[in-house]
């Protein structure tokens, strides 16, 4: 039996915007092309920066990296801010019940001490970390070109100052909301040998001038790497000791790690593939800034983990890195 | 002989879902109805988790499918990798 429903269609005048249109012919546009396509100004500046009158305000000369279109840059999770805001308050619900489930029941006494200074000298210094992913994240939101690529990094760096804080409530659980763990942690960061290398490695990647080459050195060699001897490697450790309970903690970190990496993966690829002069750069720069954090993060994966742990976190790299094209 | 078909709500996630259908079924009909989409095909059509996921760029359950669906027609499998409608000869 088919049911006759009476219907008047109203066609729309225009499927979608006209740079939109152009690019992608006359239908209807996803809600993110709409909002990253050409919104960035590439034209008709009203004045030049006065700290940089060489450059425009927005100039493609900022980084060595050449691309024909900067919209090549295409985000494969299409976060624009409205489905960033809702993926992240999703995310942030889950993390606040797991917060609130370890609170609760107090899962804190069941930490051992060993493993309750563990955490606080691996774990909580990595909020200064996240300071400095946030300023090189937002720093290439600043100076990059071409909304596709500075959005993602804007979502980013956000993302980190969450995580940040993240850090500093594992801190806060574990200090009983004294501080102590959060001046404990500053202190190490400040102090402590295994961090020094680290540190100098930020303090390096705050003062360099491309922003792409920034971005490589932080989304892509630096997470990479501390993602997978902290939230992989150490995590592993903990839940063999019997503190498998934090890994509700770090939850947040693990899932945003996933698309992050989804993300610069893709962003790697289409660099490399554009041309053979990127390609040269790119493999330049993940070369040395392997280099540098290999040696910056090896006396902190030593006297974390020890054994052979640096060497895997730079085999998970080099494996991504080879997919995306390079060596 | 008989036609299997699903419809889906005319959002912007269901655009995923239906490119994925027709990347899939490349025998099938989308037929775009106010506030609806169609998509119809002789005795068998499939939606994959793994195609919806690759338009999507994000993990995808099968069961979201229900969110966006208004109706379909078929014999229904489902399993976590798929749902897929036929009806026998």
């Amino acid at each position: 039996m088919s049911i006759e429903i009476k219907t008047a269609t109203m066609e729309p005048v225009r499927n979608t915007y006209a740079n939109v249109e152009r690019r992608f012919g006359d239908k209807p546009a996803t809600r993110y092309q709409e909002a990253t396509y050409d919104l960035q100004s590439e034209t008709n500046f009203h004045y030049r920066p006065l700290w940089q009158p060489d450059l425009e305000l927005n100039d493609v000369r900022r980084t060595a990296i050449v691309m024909s279109d900067w919209y090549a840059f295409k985000d494969p999770r299409q976060f624009y801010y409205g489905a960033y805001v809702q993926q992240r308050a999703k995310m942030q619900e889950v993390a606040e019940s797991n917060y609130a489930f370890f609170e609760k029941r107090d899962l804190a006494r069941f930490l051992s001490d060993d493993a309750r200074a563990e955490v606080i000298r691996f774990l909580v210094p990595l909020r200064h970390l996240e300071h400095t992913a946030n300023l090189n994240n937002m720093y290439g939101a600043a100076y990059g070109y071409g909304t596709a690529i500075t959005q993602a990094l804007l979502f980013n760096g956000m993302d980190r100052l969450g995580m940040a804080q993240y850090l500093s409530r594992i801190g806060l659980i574990l200090d009983g909301n004294s501080g102590d763990a959060l001046a404990e942690a500053k202190q190490q960061w400040l102090d402590a040998d295994i961090w020094q290398g680290l540190r100098a490695l930020c303090e390096e990647t705050l003062v360099t001038e491309d922003w792409f080459e920034v971005m490589l050195a932080q989304n892509l060699v630096m997470d990479a790497l501390i993602t997978d001897l902290v939230y992989r490697q150490f995590d592993q450790k903990l839940c063999d000791a019997g503190a498998q309970d934090v890994g509700m903690l770090i939850e947040f970190m693990q899932l945003w790690n996933k698309d992050a990496t989804r993300w610069i993966d893709a962003v790697l690829k289409t660099a490399v593939a554009e041309s053979d002069e990127n390609k040269a750069l790119l493999t330049q720069w993940i070369e040395k800034w392997r280099g540098k954090a290999a040696e910056a993060l090896a006396p902190l994966a030593d006297a974390m983990l020890g054994g052979d742990a640096l060497n895997d976190a730079l085999a998970q790299l080099d494996k991504r890195v080879a997919k995306a094209g390079i060596k | 002989m008989s036609k299997v078909y699903i419809a889906l709500q005319d959002n912007d996630e269901s655009r995923y879902i239906v490119e994925a259908v027709e990347e899939d079924n490349p025998e099938a009909t989308v037929i775009h109805m106010p506030a609806m989409i169609r998509i119809e095909a002789e005795n068998f059509l499939a939606v994959k988790r793994e195609t919806v996921e690759e338009k999507m760029g994000r993990d995808w359950d099968v069961q979201e499918l229900h969110i966006n669906l208004i109706t379909l027609g078929g014999n229904v499998d489902e399993d976590d990798d798929q749902l897929t409608l036929t009806w026998n000869e």
